[in-house]
């Protein structure tokens, strides 16, 4: 076990480094120069080629790289070329919002999810079976950027319960406004999770209610509802948990647009501006902290298989 | 006293099935201290029977339409669900064939016996654990308190199996129902397993229904007999009335069909030699870096030579490496060391592209012949498939496969059709025909009648024996049934653990086995027992 960690955290090493690699040649093969996006519109060709100069953009693109990779050894992200502020500042000051909201998100699809999907498959076939499949598929078909919009028209233009855009951190002005102001964000882009996970959880649970250990729990006069929870569930976790996984990669694009609609200045905001303005270090830096968080969650992912399945050892 | 009486059952059927009903007009009792066998064929009904009976049966799409069922008096099919629950475990349990998946994997074997009595009684947990390790030293479990907190998959079969008879027992029903309870167990495991069954039996006076459609666990278990055919009873009795002198004819047949353990006449195989092996070695896992590494010797030094026109019988239990030869000898798997002989040359370690002349030489029919055709492929296009890779015409291909139908016993139209349209008897004739349109020299036949009715079975040794006459096949006969290997093979090899313990011409190796092991197992086979 720990041998297998060992190896697996070892083993992030070389996917890192081709996802930095990766990540520097797309930015640089991609259109747009920050050299003339920084001299501005009336800017001379010598202007922008003293900038190229400052930021070492003429330099290179192996000296660049090298120039990078070092810097990142030392856990150096690089500065932004904008504001000139150390893109790991940059990361920590926009951190908390985009945790918070992928983790309430998470949450909240997984709650109402798994029940939703083990129910749809209790009554398989059933009208609540069809309602719940039914959303799931409308779920998958609906833009966040189209839901939100819904939701806010609904929520907060016409019922006024819920506030239009904004986001209050719980450690700074309590834990009560930051759940009024995250609620709709949260609902907005669980949605597309929770029509995934209920579509695996059904699937799952549909399948272990095939297997012989359930027929066995029947015959000792158990309760239908003990069944599910005991026997079902447990069994079914291992595919409901890996989409879960899935699911939290995905998150991050959704929290890009969710946070644009919701005016909520997290990361996917950060990620947003960067782009515009070519912020080379910016971007290279939050792809890696995305990537990195990837790993580490499916690493998580796969060491729970052993504690939701005995047979699984690593 | 019946504990059990079953009054005119009839058990209605979809409208899409084959029949209209599952059972009818099914009449039986089970009385306390005795145990009932009812014997049927696949599709006979017997575990619609005894699923009505626990109330366990898919009401969606089996319905009970006429007849009553009474458990101690009380009448099941009008119970309420509660009802039934409370009655199922207190009243009556049931074992189920495959121990493995009818134990939840991911609940620990003491947790799911304990369930029993949390369902039932208001015991403390202590008190539970403590009724556990009590019933489970009762069934005869190495060191209860250990494997209480054991995984069904960390135990063997034979365990598992007494994992769940300890939970049926707890609660001392009046009736207990065992599906098939020792069909998927080797030879020795199920004689302890019966005689296990037995003796709770005895001592608690319980009633037993007990499902098989092997007449030789009958004669080692039953006090009266029920046989089943097509959802009905045509035969009821006591078991020395319908084993001695069965009055339906299809009791007749079924008891006919059973393979004798005495081998009959066989001639000497004069012809050449077509395979042998010499120090056939496979291992599994490596030794580790530190010498932590497990390694398990699936063969070892296995030596066999097969004749033209002889059937080798490799005889051996679950994990005695018999399908690991077959499958080295085939290079399904690749063999560790040692030689594989065909016609005198060495394929032990040729490479793929040198090996592909010799797979036609080879070809295997598999033990299950539902899942070793291809679904969505038509008979014909299965059958000429490997012919027309090696290079045959496709109107010769369907040509030789048309002949092949009549050889096996299947009219030609056939060729047009799919798998699922078949049983499973004509399936596996139809795996046959596709090895035998390779033309091979050597024939593997791996357990290929292990999951037909035993009067199918019957058919398909005949059948096997005729192509290997008619080919001058030489067959390699993988079995654990001691009764098929005596009907069919000239020679058997028994091998346990890995390793070859007896090799000899079949009759000699009945008549006077000179390994323990051999003795063991031959003493094992059911039906052999005193007064059968």
């Amino acid at each position: 076990m720990t041998r297998y960690i060992t190896m697996r955290v070892l083993s992030t090493i070389p996917v890192m480094v081709l996802v930095a690699l990766f990540v520097f040649l797309m930015l640089r093969l991609a259109p747009g120069d920050p050299a003339s996006v920084i001299a501005g519109d009336y800017a001379t060709a010598e202007d922008v080629a003293r900038i190229r100069e400052q930021l070492g953009l003429s330099d290179p693109i192996v000296v660049q790289f090298l120039r990078w990779v070092g810097a990142l050894i030392q856990g150096d992200l690089g500065t932004s070329i904008f504001s000139g502020k150390p893109v790991t500042e940059l990361i920590g000051q926009r951190i908390e919002p985009t945790i918070l909201l992928a983790l309430t998100t998470i949450i909240f699809a997984v709650v109402v999810a798994v029940p939703l999907g083990t129910i749809a498959a209790f009554r398989a076939g059933s009208l609540l079976d069809r309602v719940v499949m039914l959303f799931s598929v409308s779920g998958f078909s609906v833009p966040v950027f189209v839901l939100g919009y819904i939701l806010i028209y609904t929520f907060s233009m016409s019922l006024k319960i819920l506030p239009v855009q904004g986001y209050k951190s719980p450690l700074v002005e309590g834990f009560g406004p930051f759940l009024y102001h995250i609620t709709l964000p949260t609902v907005t882009l669980s949605v597309i999770f929770i029509a995934l996970i209920a579509r695996m959880t059904r699937a799952s649970v549909i399948e272990v209610l095939e297997e012989d250990y359930i027929r066995t729990a029947r015959a000792k006069g158990q309760s239908e509802l003990t069944i599910l929870m005991r026997h079902a569930l447990r069994n079914a976790a291992v595919p409901v948990v890996t989409v879960i996984g899935i699911g939290i990669a995905l998150l991050i694009g959704g929290v890009v647009v969710t946070e644009s609609v919701f005016n909520i200045p997290g990361l996917g905001r950060l990620v947003l501006d960067a782009v515009l303005a070519r912020d080379y270090p910016i971007i290279q830096g939050l792809i890696l902290f995305f990537s990195f968080i990837y790993i580490f969650i499916n690493l998580m992912i796969d060491l729970s298989y052993t504690l939701l399945d005995p047979r699984i050892r690593y | 006293m019946a504990v059990l009486e079953v009054t005119g059952l009839t058990v209605e059927l979809p409208p899409s099935a084959d029949r209209p009903y599952a059972v009818e007009d099914i009449t039986l009792h089970v009385n306390a201290g005795e145990i009932l066998c009812i014997v049927g064929e696949s599709g006979s009904g017997k575990s619609v029977t005894a699923f009505s009976v626990m109330g366990l049966a898919d009401k969606r799409a089996l319905t009970p339409v006429a007849g009553t069922i009474t458990l101690e008096g009380e009448d099941l099919l009008t119970a309420s669900d509660q009802r039934l629950r409370k009655l199922r475990g207190e009243k009556m349990a049931m074992i189920f064939q495959e121990p493995m998946t009818a134990l939840n994997p991911v609940l620990r074997v003491g947790d799911q016996i304990g369930e029993m009595l949390e369902i039932h009684t208001d015991l403390s947990a202590s008190a539970r654990k403590a009724k556990v390790i009590e019933a489970m030293r009762d069934v005869s479990l190495p060191d209860p308190e250990k494997m209480y907190r054991s995984y069904p998959h960390q135990l063997s079969g034979g365990q598992r199996q007494r994992i769940m008879i300890a939970m049926a027992l707890t609660l001392e029903p009046q009736l207990l129902i065992a599906d098939e309870p020792t069909t998927a167990l080797d030879v020795t495991t199920q004689a302890q397993i019966l005689k296990l069954i037995k003796d709770i039996q005895r001592r608690k006076g319980m009633g037993v229904m007990f499902i098989t459609h092997d007449f030789g666990v009958v004669a080692e278990i039953a006090d009266r007999v029920a046989v089943m055919k097509h959802g009905r009873i045509v035969e009821q009795g006591t078991v020395a009335e319908v084993l001695g002198a069965p009055k339906d004819p299809y009791t007749q047949k079924l008891i006919a069909a059973v393979p004798s353990m005495t081998p009959p006449e066989r001639p000497e195989a004069q012809g050449s030699v077509a395979l042998q092996t010499q120090a056939l070695v496979k291992t599994y896992g490596q030794q580790g870096l530190f010498g932590s590494g497990r390694v398990v010797r699936a063969a070892q030094e296995v030596d066999l030579t097969v004749r033209r026109g002889e059937t080798l019988g490799i005889v051996g239990e679950s994990g005695s490496g018999k399908s690991t030869v077959a499958r080295c000898v085939m290079r399904l798997i690749d063999p560790t060391s040692g030689a594989i002989l065909i016609d005198g040359e060495n394929i032990a370690s040729l490479r793929e592209g040198q090996l592909r002349p010799h797979r036609r030489d080879i070809q295997i029919v598999f033990q299950d012949p539902y899942r070793s055709l291809n679904p969505r492929r038509t008979v014909g296009q299965s059958i000429i498939e490997g012919p027309v890779n090696f290079g045959l015409a496709v109107p010769e291909a369907k040509a030789r496969a048309a002949e092949l139908m009549k050889v096996v016993g299947l009219s030609s139209d056939a060729l047009e059709r799919f798998p699922h349209q078949f049983s499973g008897g004509q399936r596996q004739r139809i795996c046959i025909a596709r090895a035998l349109a390779m033309e091979p020299a050597i024939l593997i036949a791996d357990e290929a009648v292990s999951a037909l009715d035993v009067s199918v079975q019957a058919q398909v040794l005949d059948l096997l024996d005729d192509v290997r006459e008619r080919f001058d096949l030489a067959m390699l006969f993988i079995t654990h049934d001691l009764r098929v290997a005596a009907q069919i093979c000239d020679r058997i090899m028994v091998m346990n653990k890995g390793e070859v313990v007896e090799t000899g011409h079949t009759a000699q190796v009945y008549a006077d086995p000179q390994h323990a092991y051999t003795r063991a197992l031959l003493a094992a086979a059911p039906g052999t027992g005193p007064g059968t």
